[in-house]
């Protein structure tokens, strides 16, 4: 029980450790692909630690919904990063939520940060947030009809059974897993504000989305907003790592040592996910807004073709 | 005459006492309401008689009381009333005198408001006493007139604000619709009893109709009670008479008389016809999904806030009918256990869209009260002067967003649960169907996170748009007392969905004649739906990390970095905007949405005209969005109606020889087909 308990926590603490080394994983892997140089991977660490100690400017006409919502938008992101097996299956609170509430948690956490965005009322808050909330409405359905895809394979929606089944071996090569990992990592890249829906290096640009809705925020409520950002990007890449990567996860009768493997292979898979993301932001270019929604739509109908496959032979 | 002998105080006598009341302060409100504190009194007195059905109807359903009869010998010479009370009956008289508790606490606040009290007030207690009496019916007889009741009584209270011609034709296309629904009902019993059955639900209940017949009583009670709850596409007086009606009576219509009418769907579908063929449920499914999405989509193209609140009843209606849906596709294929997770999922958001729904009429209810502006145009940052509605609105936005950890979630939770469970059902149309429902699930309820972005962010977040926003204040107190009541409501069926389900579960081993795993022993609060291994969700872990770690992170960075704060002028990028005008509007907030969707669902169609550069006209912007529904379906529905009648016209200006002839010519026509038939 102690042991248990032990191991959800220091889950939730590597999950909020590791998130901004992610994030620098990216930068410095992306400036090296473009001939630079290139931030420390302690960069994303020490834009923190300088946007908390310096004094929040808050607009004057700003509710206390602008002062609460980061900090829920954080709780609740690192409750659902804390919740996607990373190094381990079976831990105890992977049965508080599963794939659909961790989907729907991310959700309760846009939610806010798109009312925040609306809160001081400013044209580039709103721009943010009405876009923000488009793209949702395509990315959302899409990861939830993903969730439907893996739910059947495995028999489960919870995510620390599927990736246990996953590793089982049952499996095998499944078009719908082909058709589900291709709408998974197009919400990933939409969710996560990343080229070519969104381009997190920008500011001042007409196109930008989540930039637009946190342009507001500073000091600490920044911090926390950027802290829940990189969580939010290593919970979609814990995400397919699990369920598409599950090799090297503990299980609950396992021994000290697995544990360990367990978290060397977990650092290994998200370096391969940072520098994958960093090479497809490479090589591809930004997309007019109004392009983004036939992009989503397109991972929307090959999720559901996933799903159809799965609920119609249940075998492919 | 045993059921007359009245045994000591028992659920049903206390329910029907608790009704005579309400129609009795009805009554006495037409004298009494003019008087001053006469409305306030009915009120209380409405108030008073709700809370205690709501208490008996409460331990009752978690008691799990058994069924209870009364007989009247009230009503139809020889027949009477029948009463029936049961644990389904139970759970929708709580939900109705939840609404009637919270609806007579608003009314109290808000009559300071109302300049014509007997127009409101009689109407009001009547439609909570006809409501009551719905649930209860237990014989044809009984249901229409209590339908009939509560179909009028609302229509007078649409109509207390006449002067208004919109509210008028909303007024009008309500009565149509009404007496179209309590038509088919009609017809519908009349054809499940047949010429000679039992109008008692006991002796329908104990007959076996063949197919067909089952079929028609099936389409017609659809159509009926459909009407009423608002399925597309009957949709269209739903969302012009709710928002025409006194705040405290939308809530009422949309939160509790839509789900009379899905009650009557689930007594007479699942209790009086007998076992359903697939195609029942692939009519639901379909209706079901189609409300859902359409529903959610107009909402987002609308921005008055109350015609905004009505268009996601029919929304959230339509994830009421899939999950109904679902529970006959698995009655019918016989997998009793799914059968009972849908219909419990399906019941529970009866239950929270009652609570949100309540909750947010309410809300903008009082946003109307003190600026007068239902068009979120008009509005904007309320949340500085009217704290406690602004926060009710949250939670309620979050609920009905199906946001965790609050209770809208749960119950999409469990109906994505039972979607789930759907590829064992043998039916190859259903394996088609399902996941495409499931997807317009999926994206109704992302959809309607964005609407409530959207409608929050205009009304209560940004600058106020015009003086009547500038200088609103809150909501008196009695109405806060209803709000933040319903707040708590939300939040702990959203924590604790356990207890809910366990009392709902109850009413679904009668019903489809299978068991949900008792909740109660689970440990730790955690839903499980099937089997741990399959999925289980725990509200209430989910509230504490959440809040704890919010907590945890402002009080650290507060701790060990600074807490320091300055106001400043916003900062957005440097530009300065100094009028309110230029923020974000719904509109232009619902824009993109629109491009992505309303191009091909409702033909929308933006015009620029951008006068030549040296041309000083203005330049003009305009957004046609078309009511497909409405002209697809009504209009030619309205040219037929009026073009037959203007045909018929003629009929009434024959000469006498003509009439004669005429029934002559109907005379032989009944001759002959009375002899055809013998």
């Amino acid at each position: 029980m102690i042991r248990a308990a032990t191991l959800q926590i220091g889950q939730a603490l590597l999950v909020l450790v590791l998130a901004p080394a992610l994030t620098g994983v990216a930068r410095k892997i992306k400036s090296r692909l473009q001939q630079r140089q290139g931030p420390s991977l302690l960069q994303p660490y020490r834009d923190l630690w300088k946007l908390v100690h310096k004094e929040a400017v808050v607009a004057e006409n700003a509710s206390w919904l602008f002062r609460v919502a980061p900090y829920l938008i954080f709780g609740a992101t690192w409750t659902a990063a804390s919740l996607v097996p990373t190094f381990a299956t079976g831990l105890p609170f992977s049965t508080a939520a599963d794939l659909l509430a961790i989907v729907a948690l991310l959700g309760s956490a846009r939610f806010f940060l798109a009312l925040a965005g609306l809160d001081v009322g400013t044209s580039f808050g709103g721009i943010g947030s009405s876009r923000e909330v488009m793209i949702a409405s395509l990315a959302e359905p899409a990861l939830i009809i993903v969730a439907f895809t893996l739910a059947l394979i495995a028999g489960s929606t919870q995510l620390s059974v599927i990736a246990a089944f996953m590793t089982s071996g049952d499996v095998g090569l499944r078009v719908s897993l082909g058709l589900a990992l291709t709408a998974l990592v197009i919400v990933a890249i939409a969710e996560n504000a990343r080229i070519p829906v969104d381009n997190p290096a920008t500011h001042l640009e007409l196109t930008m989305v989540h930039e637009a809705m946190v342009l507001e925020y500073s000091g600490r409520h920044l911090a926390v907003i950027e802290a829940a950002s990189s969580l939010k990007l290593l919970l979609y890449v814990s995400l397919i790592a699990a369920v598409f990567v599950p090799w090297g996860h503990a299980t609950p009768e396992s021994a000290p040592a697995q544990y360990a493997i367990g978290i060397g292979s977990y650092v290994v898979k998200l370096a391969a996910g940072g520098a994958l993301l960093a090479v497809f932001e490479t090589t591809i270019a930004k997309m007019r807004v109004f392009r983004v929604p036939e992009f989503l739509g397109a991972s929307l109908m090959l999720a559901l073709l996933g799903a159809l496959l799965m609920f119609v032979t249940r075998s492919l | 005459m045993d059921a007359l002998s009245l045994s000591a105080g028992t659920t049903l006598d206390m329910a029907l006492i608790g009704i005579s009341v309400l129609l009795g302060a009805g009554v006495a409100a037409a004298f009494a309401a003019r008087a001053r504190y006469g409305a306030r009194t009915i009120y209380v007195a409405c108030l008073i008689t709700t809370a205690a059905m709501l208490a008996a109807s409460l331990s009752f359903l978690i008691v799990g009381g058994a069924t209870e009869s009364r007989h009247l010998p009230i009503g139809l010479p020889w027949i009477g009333m029948h009463f029936d009370l049961d644990l389904l009956a139970a759970m929708f008289l709580v939900i109705v005198n939840l609404g009637g508790v919270s609806a007579s606490l608003y009314g109290i606040g808000a009559d300071a408001e109302e300049r014509e009290p007997t127009r409101v007030v009689p109407f009001f207690a009547t439609f909570l006493g006809a409501m009551n009496m719905v649930v209860l019916a237990a014989d044809a007889f009984t249901y229409l007139i209590s339908w009939e009741f509560m179909s009028l009584s609302s229509w007078a209270l649409v109509m207390a604000h006449h002067r208004d011609a919109d509210n008028r034709r909303a007024g009008y296309l309500y009565l149509v619709m009404a007496s179209f629904g309590t038509l088919s009902l009609l017809l519908a019993f009349g054809l499940f009893a047949g010429p000679s059955g039992g109008y008692a639900f006991a002796d329908m209940r104990a007959l076996h109709l063949e197919p067909l017949r089952a079929g028609v009583v099936f389409v017609l009670v659809l159509i009926g009670c459909g009407s009423k709850a608002g399925v597309v596409p009957l949709h269209a007086w739903l969302p012009l008479a709710h928002p025409a009606a006194p705040s405290h009576v939308s809530a009422l219509m949309s939160g509790v008389m839509t789900k009379v009418a899905i009650y009557g769907l689930v007594r007479i579908v699942f209790d009086l016809l007998g076992p359903p063929p697939i195609w029942w449920s692939v009519v639901l499914l379909i209706l079901g999904g189609v409300s859902a999405l359409l529903g959610v989509l107009y909402a987002l193209m609308e921005h008055d806030l109350k015609r905004l609140l009505a268009y996601h009843t029919i929304e959230n209606i339509g994830i009421i009918v899939i999950g109904l849906g679902l529970a006959l596709a698995f009655e019918a294929g016989g997998i009793g256990w799914a059968a009972a997770l849908a219909f419990v999922a399906a019941l529970f958001h009866v239950l929270n869209h009652s609570l949100f729904k309540s909750l947010l009429f309410y809300g903008a209810g009082a946003v109307y009260a003190t600026t007068h502006e239902r068009d979120m145009e008009h509005l904007g940052g309320l949340i500085h002067r009217m704290p406690v509605t602004a926060f009710a609105f949250l939670v309620g936005s979050v609920a009905i967003s199906a946001l965790p950890p609050l209770n809208g979630f749960v119950s999409e939770w469990l109906t994505f649960q039972a979607i789930l469970v759907s590829p064992q059902l043998p039916e190859w149309g259903l394996k088609f169907l399902i996941p495409a429902v499931g997807a317009m699930l999926a994206l109704s309820a992302a959809l309607a996170a964005a609407c409530f972005v959207k409608a929050y962010g205009a009304t209560f977040l940004g600058r106020p748009r015009t003086s009547a926003a500038e200088s609103a204040h809150d909501a008196h107190a009695s109405v806060r007392v209803a709000l933040l009541g319903l707040v708590v409501l939300c939040v702990a069926a959203g924590i604790l969905p356990g207890y809910v389900i366990d009392a709902i579960a109850q009413i679904t081993t009668r019903f489809v004649g299978a068991d949900m795993p008792l909740q109660s022993t689970q440990g730790w609060l955690t839903i499980v739906p099937i089997d741990a291994a399959r999925s289980s969700y725990n509200g209430f872990f989910v509230f504490l990390f959440v809040a704890f770690t919010a907590w945890a992170a402002a009080l650290v960075i507060r701790r060990v970095a600074t807490g320091a704060i300055r106001r400043a002028p916003p900062w957005d990028c440097g530009y300065v905007d100094s009028s309110p005008a230029l923020q974000y509007t719904a509109s232009s907030f619902a824009q993109p949405i629109r491009r992505v969707f309303g191009t091909w669902v409702f033909r929308a169609r933006e015009t620029v005209t951008m006068p030549k550069p040296g041309d000083t006209r203005a330049a003009h912007f305009a957004v046609v969005v078309r009511d497909v529904v409405w002209e697809t379906l009504y209009v030619p529905i309205e040219r037929l109606v009026t073009s037959v009648s203007t045909r018929a016209d003629r009929i009434q200006f024959l000469t006498i020889r003509q009439y004669l002839g005429l029934m002559f010519v109907t005379l032989i026509g009944l001759l002959s087909l009375l002899a055809l038939t013998q």
